[in-house]
């Protein structure tokens, strides 16, 4: 079965893009993929393959060696959040403080940051945790935090790195489901970088599956939309997109040298 | 019974034991003061002479407090320009280690020398002993902001000065305060070997001349009063040190937070 909407104007277009670092490992070699605004692409492959390479190169973080990164508005370009594999939060502030910081450091002032990061964690469940600090909270509220700290200044682009890969599968079931209506109400862009076929498959639309190092696309999948039936998590489709995605995923690691 | 009150008790045991064992030991073997005081005639001194010691004692805390607050002042300015230029970094530190590891007696006289002010040649060899350890927590500190943070600040277009108030001086300020406790017990330190030096030219007025003074006089159990009043005073400085410390890191930071279990 293939699938495919309507086909939307690309938002970011990768050219050829090759990253090597300064100590001569060449993180990714050659790649290139388009995003259209409003997508949810999973960026699939094995440990070191690249994967957040590409994305901090997305984000400005780390420029490529060669190729070129192309966003159709450059507003979007300046208008990303972040979410890493640790939640990453500062642990001298509250949840509050840390779900304000972009707000912050925009310039708002603390009173309005403040109420819209306390709008943010009550988004992602966190209501009634405003002021706990860090060390507070389990794994998946820290996370959820980090969560709400990218969705505080309403991103029009959502890159995510391996964010729920470190937590338990009961907490990441439903933090995927919690990113999914996010992403449903809000129509960010969202570019989530995972090793996990099942996830892959589970939230996103697309799936770009990459080589081992130094990173290249080797497949772009196409997934069912959103929204999908009740326990698709459980379905036979589930099932079989698994497979496939499996299927080019082993496929790419034995044709690695 | 907690830990918490055991921390408070063992010690204080361990103090009556000793100070008893002392006691018993310079009556039962009849020393004479001027050879080794008991606690009892040491206490009885500090109370017959406190009129003339505790001006000496605040002598001592002032110059000890002021070492430790431009060793404070210079040692964050420093670390925060060694956070902002490598370079200057690069070129500075060593000299920083070569005042650290310069013995301060063998500097103490040239200092006497050069500065007219007794005060403030006091204070100079007091700051010296006092500056390293924060200069080198904070710059440790400073430097030691997860990276992913540091790239959500890149990412949110945050200044160099916004960066450093908001990210890195709270990543430091572990780091500060057991450089400061470090600090404070140096700057005692260093002030009372500066008496010394200087004390020995008649000038100066603080604890350690007046244990010199009771030395060529032969008065012991001023001595030994002088020499508690330093050790009381260490004491008292380490703690409050360590009482700031808890107060600004109890609610986020390992080294403040008790652990259950």
């Amino acid at each position: 079965m293939t699938y495919g909407g309507a086909a939307a104007a690309a938002l970011l277009r990768l050219d050829h893009v090759a990253k090597r670092y300064a100590g001569g490992v060449e993180a990714v070699a050659d790649v290139g993929f388009t995003e259209r605004a409003g997508g949810f692409t999973a960026l699939l492959g094995p440990s070191g393959c690249g994967k957040s390479t590409v994305l901090r190169m997305i984000a400005g973080l780390i420029a490529p060696s060669a190729g070129r990164i192309a966003w159709s508005d450059a507003a979007a370009a300046r208008d990303i959040g972040f979410v890493f594999q640790d939640a990453t939060l500062m642990p001298w502030a509250t949840a509050r403080a840390n779900a304000a910081l972009p707000l912050r450091l925009r310039g708002m002032d603390r009173a309005a940051a403040g109420a819209a990061a306390d709008a943010a964690l009550a988004a992602v469940g966190l209501a009634g945790f405003e002021r706990s600090y860090p060390r507070a909270l389990s794994g998946g509220m820290r996370m959820r935090v980090s969560l709400a700290r990218a969705m505080a200044a309403a991103p029009r682009v959502l890159l995510m790195d391996e964010p729920f890969a470190a937590l338990d599968e009961i907490t990441r079931f439903r933090l995927n489901d919690d990113l999914l209506a996010l992403w449903r109400a809000r129509g960010f862009t969202t570019l989530f970088v995972t090793h996990s076929v099942f996830e892959s498959v589970y939230l996103a639309e697309r799936v770009l599956v990459m080589t081992p190092r130094p990173g290249r696309i080797a497949a772009d999948i196409a997934l069912p939309p959103h929204p999908r039936a009740p326990g698709f998590r459980t379905s036979a489709e589930y099932a079989a997109l698994c497979r496939e995605v499996s299927g080019a995923l082993e496929h790419v690691m034995a044709a690695a040298p | 019974m907690t830990d918490r009150a055991l921390r408070v008790l063992m010690p204080l045991l361990i103090a009556a034991v000793v100070l008893g064992l002392w006691e018993w030991a310079v009556r039962s073997y009849a020393v004479p003061d001027y050879i080794l005081p008991g606690p009892v005639e040491i206490g009885a001194t500090l109370w017959r002479d406190w009129a003339s010691l505790s001006p000496s004692l605040w002598v001592t805390l002032e110059v000890t407090g002021l070492a430790l607050l431009v060793a404070v002042v210079a040692g964050v300015a420093l670390a925060a320009v060694f956070a902002a230029s490598r370079w200057v970094e690069l070129a500075l530190f060593p000299y920083a280690v070569v005042l650290q590891v310069t013995p301060i007696v063998a500097i103490a006289p040239l200092i006497i020398v050069w500065v007219e002010d007794i005060r403030v040649a006091l204070l100079i060899m007091a700051w010296i002993v006092a500056f390293f350890p924060i200069l080198s927590n904070t710059t440790v500190g400073l430097n030691a902001v997860d990276h992913n943070l540091r790239d959500l600040f890149r990412l949110y277009r945050a200044g160099p000065l916004r960066t450093l108030l908001w990210l890195r001086l709270p990543a430091a300020l572990p780091y500060f305060l057991a450089g400061l406790r470090i600090s404070g017990g140096l700057a005692l330190i260093g002030a009372v070997v500066a008496e010394f030096v200087a004390g020995t030219g008649g000038r100066a007025s603080g604890l350690a001349f007046r244990i010199l003074e009771a030395g060529y006089t032969l008065q012991i159990p001023r001595m030994f009063a002088a020499l508690a009043l330093i050790c009381a005073s260490g004491i008292a400085i380490y703690l409050a040190l360590s009482l700031l410390s808890w107060l600004l890191l109890r609610r986020w930071h390992d080294s403040a937070v008790g652990r259950e279990g």
